[in-house]
C-alpha cells in the first residue's frame, strides 16, 4: 500500500482498524481527542463499534466487558484520563483479559498542561493501578512506529492475555508524517473459547466460563499472582525491543532516550559528530520489558565514560537505567517536562558537561 | 407422579454464603427460573457486583463476569455493544448501584443499553458490615449512622426507580419486593418481562427489589420483613414506573 500523510492520532485509529480491532470506547481529552473524532466516522464505515463513554472510569470497564466477551477492543486517552482508567486496568490485568490502551502523554501532575510530556513513565511501567501486575509498554518515536506498534499490540495482548499500553506523547499524536499500513495482523489466532464469557452456545460448550480477579483463599491468590509473574518473566525473555544509533563508534557518552525525545537526541548526536564528539544512543522501544542487557552492554563499552537519561520528565526512566547499568558507569539525567521539548542545542550543551 | 418442584438448571449446587433470612437466595432463584423458562442460559452473561452478591457467580451455571464496585453497567455496555446477541444482566446492591456506581447506571440507562439490571435494595451495605447506604431510611441506625440517618446532614434516601424513570430514553423500570409470597410471584413476572424486552432488543430494563438484611438490621428474618413493610414500602412504592410502550 502507498504511503499516506496522516496526523498521529488519526493514524493510531486507522492502525487499530487495520489490525482487525473494530471496537473502540473512549472519552475525549486533549491531546488525543482526534482519535475519537476520527473513529466516530470511520467505525461507521467498517460496521464497527464506537462509543463515547461517560468517563474514563466507565470506559475502562466497557473495555473490560468487551474484552471478556471475546472481542478485540481498545481505547485511547491522555495522562489524567489514564489515571482514571487505572482502576479498570488493574482489574483487566487481574482477570487476564487482552486489551490495548494508548496514552498520548501530556504534562502533569494534576491537570498539568496539554503539551507533550513523558511524565507517565513510572505509572505505565511500574504500576498505575493497585496490585502486582505489569503492562507491556511500547513507546513509538514516529507516526509510522505508532502505527506498527498499535498493530502489534493486539496479538501481543492476546498472547499474554494482558493489557498492552502504547506510551506516546502529545507530539506523536499531533504531528503529521507519512505512514504505511500493513494488513498482516488481522486475524485473532488466540483461543478465546477457553476463557472468554462469549456464551456457551457460541463456543458449543456446556462448560461455563468465568472472568474474575477475586481470590479469597490466600494460597489461590498467591498462585494466581505467580501465574501473572510467569507472564511478565516471559515478556522479559521474549518481548524486549530497542533501537540503537551511532553505537558502533567509540562514543564517550551513551544516551538512553525514547519517543519524541530520542529524535531530538539523534539530531544532537549528528551535530556533535560534526564537532568530533561521538555519542551513542540506545532507544528502548519497549519500556516494560526494559532493554536492561542492551543498556548495560552499551554502557560498559570501554570508551563510554557516562550514561545520560534524557527524558521529558523529572527523571523517571533513569531508575531503570541505573538498575541496568548496576553502578558500572555514572548515570546522569537531563530533561524538561513543562511541555517544551528540549532542543538539540540543549541536549548538546548537557552532553558537553559530561565529557 | 414426577417431581413438581425442582431446582432451576441455571442454579448451581453450591451452598450459598448468604445469611439466614437473606433475600438474595430468593432473587437468585427467580433470575435462574426466568433464564431457564426463556431458554437463554447458553447465551447469557451475568455480571456480579461488589457487595454481598460478589460471589453470585458461584451460584449460577452460565457465563459470568465479576465487576469492580459500581462498574457493572459499564461492563454490560461493553459486552452488549460488541455482542448484541448475548443476554446480559447486572446484579447490583444499593451501595454498588446507587452510591459508587450512580454515574455508570444513569448513563447506561440513558443510552438505552439493551441489558437488564437486577437492583437489590435492602437499605444498607451488607458485606462491609452494615454501613449507611444511599437508600437507608430516615433515622435508620447503621454502623456509620449510629444515631440514625440524619436527613438534614446526608439527605433523603435515593429513589432509584423514580430517578431512572425520569430519563427521557424509553426503558422498562419497575419496583417490586421479595418480602411476601405475593411479592415474589409478581417479582418473577417483572424480571421475566425485563428479560423479554432485552430479547426483543427493545430497551434498558431495571427491576428494583425491596429486600431485607436481617443480620445488619439486627432483626429476626420475620421482624425484618415487617420492618421493610412498615418503613420501606411506604417510601418506595411498588409498581411499574416506565414501560417502553408508554414512552
Amino acid at each position: 500500500m502507498a504511503k499516506v500523510l496522516m496526523k498521529g492520532n488519526e493514524a493510531i485509529g486507522e492502525a487499530a482498524i487495520r489490525a482487525g480491532c473494530l471496537n473502540y470506547f473512549a472519552y475525549p481529552i486533549t491531546p488525543q481527542s482526534e482519535v475519537a473524532e476520527y473513529l466516530a466516522r470511520r467505525m461507521k464505515e467498517v460496521d464497527g463499534v464506537f462509543l463515547q463513554g461517560e468517563s474514563e472510569v466507565a470506559v475502562s470497564y466497557m473495555i473490560f466487558g468487551a474484552s471478556a466477551a471475546g472481542a478485540r477492543v481498545f481505547t485511547t486517552s491522555s495522562s489524567p484520563g489514564i489515571s482514571l482508567m487505572s482502576e479498570g486496568i488493574s482489574y483487566i490485568a487481574g482477570a487476564q483479559c487482552p486489551a490495548v490502551f494508548v496514552n498520548i502523554m501530556r504534562g502533569g501532575p494534576g491537570l498539568g498542561g496539554i503539551l507533550p510530556s513523558q511524565a507517565d513513565y513510572l505509572q505505565a511501567t511500574k504500576g498505575g493501578g493497585h496490585g502486582d501486575f505489569r503492562l507491556l509498554v511500547m513507546a513509538p518515536a514516529s507516526v509510522q512506529e505508532a502505527v506498527t506498534m498499535v498493530m502489534q499490540a493486539f496479538p501481543l495482548a492476546e498472547k499474554y492475555r494482558n493489557p498492552v499500553m502504547i506510551l506516546g506523547d502529545g507530539l506523536i499524536g499531533q504531528m503529521m508524517e507519512p505512514v504505511e499500513f500493513s494488513d498482516d495482523l488481522k486475524t485473532d489466532a488466540s483461543d478465546k473459547d477457553s476463557w472468554a464469557t462469549n456464551g456457551m452456545d457460541h463456543r458449543g460448550s456446556s462448560q461455563r466460563n468465568l472472568v474474575k480477579s477475586l481470590f479469597l483463599d490466600p494460597e489461590a491468590l498467591n498462585q494466581h499472582n505467580l501465574t501473572l509473574k510467569a507472564k511478565y518473566d516471559q515478556m522479559k525473555q521474549e518481548e524486549v525491543r530497542f533501537d540503537t544509533y551511532n553505537i558502533d563508534t567509540d562514543y564517550q557518552v551513551l544516551i538512553v532516550s525514547y519517543g519524541t525525545m530520542s529524535r531530538v537526541c539523534r539530531t544532537a548526536i549528528d551535530n556533535m559528530k560534526k564537532e568530533g564528539v561521538e555519542v551513542g544512543m540506545v532507544r528502548p522501544q519497549t519500556l516494560f520489558p526494559f532493554p536492561e542487557e542492551q543498556v548495560l552492554a552499551a554502557a560498559e563499552k570501554k570508551s563510554c565514560k557516562a550514561v545520560a537519561s534524557i527524558e521529558m520528565s523529572m527523571g523517571q526512566m533513569i531508575e531503570d537505567i541505573q538498575r541496568s547499568v548496576q553502578g558500572k558507569r555514572p548515570v546522569h539525567w537531563y530533561g524538561k517536562c513543562g511541555g517544551d521539548v528540549p532542543t538539540p542545542e540543549e541536549v548538546t550543551e548537557f552532553v558537553h558537561t559530561l565529557l | 407422579m414426577g417431581k413438581t418442584f425442582t431446582k432451576p438448571k441455571s442454579l448451581s449446587d453450591q451452598i450459598t454464603h448468604y445469611c439466614p433470612g437473606c433475600t438474595h437466595g430468593v432473587i437468585h432463584r427467580l433470575v435462574a427460573e426466568v433464564i431457564d423458562e426463556l431458554d437463554i442460559s447458553g447465551r447469557t452473561v451475568g455480571i456480579a457486583p461488589v457487595g454481598c452478591a460478589v460471589l453470585a457467580y458461584n451460584y449460577f451455571t452460565f457465563d459470568f463476569q465479576e465487576a469492580a464496585h459500581g462498574r457493572a453497567p459499564a461492563m454490560a455496555t461493553g459486552i452488549k455493544r460488541v455482542r448484541p446477541d448475548l443476554m446480559v444482566f447486572t446484579y447490583q446492591g444499593d451501595g454498588d448501584l446507587a452510591s459508587i456506581g450512580m454515574g455508570e447506571i444513569i448513563h447506561a440507562a440513558n443510552r438505552g443499553e439493551k441489558f437488564t439490571t437486577i437492583f437489590v435494595n435492602n437499605a444498607i451495605y451488607g458485606m462491609t458490615g452494615g454501613q449507611m447506604a444511599p437508600t437507608s431510611m430516615p433515622n435508620q441506625r447503621t454502623t456509620t449512622s449510629p444515631f440514625g440517618r440524619d436527613v438534614d446532614d446526608v439527605g433523603m434516601p435515593i429513589k432509584v426507580a423514580e430517578l431512572i424513570a425520569a430519563l427521557q430514553t424509553p426503558a422498562y423500570i419497575v419496583r417490586q419486593a421479595v418480602l411476601k409470597p405475593k411479592h415474589i410471584v409478581k417479582a418473577k413476572k417483572v424480571i421475566k418481562r425485563a428479560f423479554q424486552y432485552q430479547m426483543e432488543a427493545r430497551c434498558f430494563s431495571l427491576v428494583e427489589l425491596i429486600s431485607t438484611c436481617p443480620t445488619n438490621w439486627g432483626l429476626t428474618p420475620v421482624d425484618a420483613v415487617k420492618w421493610a413493610e412498615d418503613n420501606m414500602l411506604p417510601y418506595y412504592p411498588l409498581g411499574e414506573y416506565k414501560t417502553p410502550e408508554a414512552a
